[in-house]
């Protein structure tokens, strides 16, 4: 007989209460992706246009020479705008195989074999990518409010635009959480994930450019709510107090951002099941 | 839950898959230790481990795991049953050890913990030396040692396994078979064993639940239901005009369960006593030559093709 029977054992330790799993999901999640170079380069480029606003923040609040560069509440949406681009990026990176690889793999039905409620699977999946949306969205921009604190040397333009902290955190949230629930969904309506990907940049493509047409048509921009991305400038524009760039009024663009949440949690109740039922 | 209070009830279960019935009206218990469930393929096994984990929702009847509504506590269920699939099915992008301690985690164990028995398991299921690579690039036998690794990590008081040794070569096979075995007689864990195929729920378990098309057609112990109610033959004949199929027809109208088997010999189940004269007086009204002829022992096989009508 060994010394220690290296054979299985009963478990007599300590087990956490139910309703944290979707931290452990999201914890290996974002873990996952930090092994991978390319995202972190990815995730690095993403900070680049910082850089640039806090060197323009610097010499604004430094150099007489660059007063035209003085800081206005247009600067954080422009920068929220900007970011745009790796927000598209991030998302069909980072997003597109978060459940389309669960699904290739069968692993759906070992993650429900466990305490986890379908919610808390997608709680923490949407987790994954909220964090990394966030980190180059909200993140950022409420660093930049900070740095151009800290180079002015007082709070005159903080204090003069005070509803810039929630414009920010507002905007950025409803961004966020609109992308990542939007690919979260198409994530779970295939096992492939360069699909999901090619399929996200396909709608936002052709509802943009579906608009192009019609404001060619029309000779107005009312029609701007069949476009998401269009969507979130005209809210943006509202919630950052500018004036609005098309017709179409923004409730009806928050509207459609509201809709699209609720599909996309429609779609994804649906679709994260145990078993896949043909019927 | 009480000692005297089955691992698993079912009563009244019914479960459908749009208009395809998978069981019907299934009332059924499990003991404690290790029961078979057996069946041909589609005869509703792994509905039913599903159902039992929540997965699926039976259109009518109710079910208990551990003394627990599945209906009601799922979720405390789920943290107390451990489920091996029967498809292949890893969670992407992770290696063994940190596949199985994240499965830990996400039944309830603190990471270090998780960690720890991550290993242990690993080296139990023996993949101790390829705990280290991606399961992405395991045989299909190390696939099948995975599945029971994440499934035992987080020490369940029941296992629920959905056909273990598919795809495995014969040694993985007879390893696996060991490895349930000891779960079930040495390590004091509970299982459900769903399988199609007899010798592995014969070396396995104590008990069996045979269903045939969403059904149980028998349960109970093994060794009971191995009991001889009669005597068991195997029988050859030469038939005229080879005619067998009178001639088992014969068999049957007389009462006698008969099931062929791989050779040409055919198995067959007389009730009570004096059996060879009722097969010879059998023989001789149809003109047939019996050319072989002796008593058997009663197997799972017998009890298995009784339950589902095999021919």
């Amino acid at each position: 007989m060994p010394i220690h029977d290296q054979g299985y054992r009963r478990y007599g330790g300590q087990r956490a209460p139910r309703g944290r799993a979707w931290a452990v999901i999201a914890k290996a999640g974002i873990r996952t992706r930090l092994g991978q170079r390319a995202f972190l380069a990815l995730l690095l480029l993403s900070w680049l246009p910082f850089l640039v606003r806090a060197v323009q923040l610097y010499a604004a609040a430094n150099l007489p020479q660059a007063a035209f560069l003085a800081p206005t509440p247009g600067l954080f949406r422009q920068f929220l705008e900007q970011q745009g681009i790796f927000v598209f990026f991030l998302t069909v990176y980072g997003g597109a195989g978060l459940i389309a690889h669960d699904r290739r793999a069968n692993a759906l039905q070992i993650y429900l074999s466990k305490p986890v409620t379908r919610a808390e699977y997608v709680f923490g999946k949407l987790a994954i990518l909220m964090a990394w949306l966030l980190l180059v969205t909200w993140v950022p921009a409420i660093l930049l409010l900070a740095v151009q604190i800290a180079f002015a040397g007082n709070v005159e333009f903080f204090r003069g635009n005070l509803y810039l902290f929630p414009a920010i955190t507002m905007f950025a949230f409803l961004e966020v959480i609109t992308v990542s629930t939007a690919m979260l969904a198409l994530s779970s309506l295939s096992t492939s994930s360069r699909y999901v990907g090619i399929l996200y940049a396909a709608l936002l493509f052709f509802s943009e450019a579906l608009f192009g047409v019609l404001r060619l048509v029309a000779g107005n921009t009312r029609l701007s709510w069949i476009s998401v991305p269009f969507d979130l400038n005209q809210v943006g524009d509202a919630i950052f107090r500018l004036p609005l760039r098309y017709d179409t009024p923004w409730p009806l663009s928050l509207a459609v951002l509201v809709l699209l949440v609720a599909v996309s949690g429609f779609v994804l109740e649906r679709r994260v099941r145990g078993v896949e039922v043909i019927a | 839950m009480p000692d005297s209070e089955p691992v698993v009830a079912l009563v009244n279960v019914s479960v459908a898959y749009g208009a395809t019935v998978a069981l019907r009206d299934v009332t059924a218990s499990f003991a404690g230790g290790a029961v078979g469930l057996l069946g041909p393929n589609g005869a509703g096994k792994s509905t039913m481990l599903r159902s039992l984990l929540g997965f699926v929702a039976p259109t009518t009847g109710h079910m208990r795991v551990l003394g627990l509504d599945v209906a009601k506590s799922p979720l405390e269920i789920r943290s107390r049953v451990g489920y091996m699939p029967e498809s292949d099915a890893h969670i992407p992008g992770m290696n063994a050890v940190t596949f199985v301690a994240y499965c830990g985690e996400l039944a309830g164990l603190p990471p270090v913990d998780a960690m720890q028995r991550a290993h242990e398991v690993l080296f139990y299921v023996g993949l101790g030396e390829a705990r280290y690579r991606n399961v992405e690039t395991y045989s299909t036998g190390m696939k099948q040692r995975i599945k029971l690794a994440q499934a035992l990590v987080h020490d369940p008081d029941l296992l629920l396994l959905d056909e273990p040794t598919n795809g495995m070569d014969p040694k993985g096979r007879d390893e696996m078979l060991e490895l349930v075995r000891d779960l079930g007689h040495n390590k004091g864990v509970n299982l459900i064993l769903s399988s199609h195929l007899l010798p592995d729920v014969e070396y396995t378990c104590d008990q069996v639940v045979v269903m045939d098309k969403g059904s149980v057609a028998v349960n109970g112990p093994i060794a009971s239901l191995k009991q001889p109610r009669g005597q068991v033959f195997e029988l050859r004949v030469k038939t005229r005009g080879a005619n067998i199929e009178a001639f088992i027809g014969s068999l049957r109208a007389a009462g006698l369960d008969c099931h062929a088997t791989d050779e040409d010999v055919m198995r067959v189940f007389v009730p009570g006593a004096d059996g060879a004269r009722r097969l010879f007086a059998i023989a001789a009204a149809e003109q047939a030559q019996v050319r072989h002829l002796r008593p058997s022992v009663p197997t799972l096989d017998d009890v298995f093709a009784s339950a589902v009508g095999e021919a």
